[in-house]
């Protein structure tokens, strides 16, 4: 599976479009991960295990996109964005959505 | 005795927030001069031509960037009277270079980078205890060359 954020696969040819395919994921953070985030806000700094929660997420979301990709028959998904939310306090959400398409 | 409280983080706040935020700094500077070769566009076409391309994927880089105690009140004093707020100005100025220096290493041996996408989201805030945490996200195509070495 190729993915890319421009519109086109460089080097091969779409032959196929499926449309629209997106993945999306709602995570919170774990207590003892805020009770380390309270505190480096005294001192500022980098939240590394926050980081590593968003990044996890993304993959996630961005499997999820892929997962449905697969299941239209793509081999590659173009044109992807990524946006966030914060849903609830605490809880942010990923999205992940880009185009299916067959290319050769 | 709750003043000596707040007085005290806030002179913990400024001192170890000044102290990190130069030391975040020296280390961008360091690493901007180290992968100054590794050209970023944002840009949706690709310079070369189709059949020199090897592949292309999707990278990213991300960061959350907290910030300190001191910068949480100077900001609330400065939003009674409005104009720049300069203490977030550089917490998010280091936040995006951060993101986008992460997504240069994790290029690897790519020729270029294009479509370059910058995204700023705040985290947790809203709640009650207003934690003022940004995330920068950095997404964009890597592109191998055939036959270069980079």
């Amino acid at each position: 599976m190729i993915v890319t954020n421009i519109e086109s696969i460089p080097g091969k040819t779409v032959v196929e479009h499926f449309g629209l395919v997106s993945g999306n994921t709602i995570r919170a953070k774990h207590f003892g991960r805020d009770f380390m985030a309270s505190l480096k806000n005294i001192v500022g700094g980098e939240l590394k295990g926050y980081t590593e929660l968003l990044q996890e997420s993304r993959e996630e979301a961005t499997r999820r996109m892929t997962e449905e990709a697969r299941e239209l028959g793509a081999n590659a998904v173009i044109n992807v964005r990524f946006s966030t939310s914060s849903v609830a306090a605490g809880a942010a959400e990923i999205y992940a959505y880009g185009t299916a398409v067959l290319v050769e | 005795m709750e003043l000596y409280i707040v007085l005290a983080l806030l002179v913990l706040g400024y001192v170890a927030g000044t102290y990190r935020e130069r030391r975040h700094y020296r280390s961008i500077l360091r690493r901007e001069q180290e992968l100054v070769n590794v050209p970023v566009s944002s840009m949706k076409t690709v310079p070369f031509d189709e059949d020199r391309i090897e592949r292309a994927e999707l990278i990213q880089g991300s960061v959350v960037v907290g910030t300190d105690y001191f910068k949480r009140i100077a900001a609330s004093l400065r939003n009674l009277f409005g104009g720049n707020i300069r203490v977030y100005e550089s917490l998010i100025d280091r936040a995006r270079r951060e993101a986008v220096l992460r997504l240069k290493e994790s290029a690897g041996d790519a020729d270029i980078v294009v479509c370059l996408r910058i995204e700023t989201s705040t985290i947790g805030a809203g709640s009650k205890n207003k934690y003022a945490c940004v995330e920068a996200f950095a997404y964009g195509t890597a592109i191998t060359l055939k036959g270069q070495c980079a």
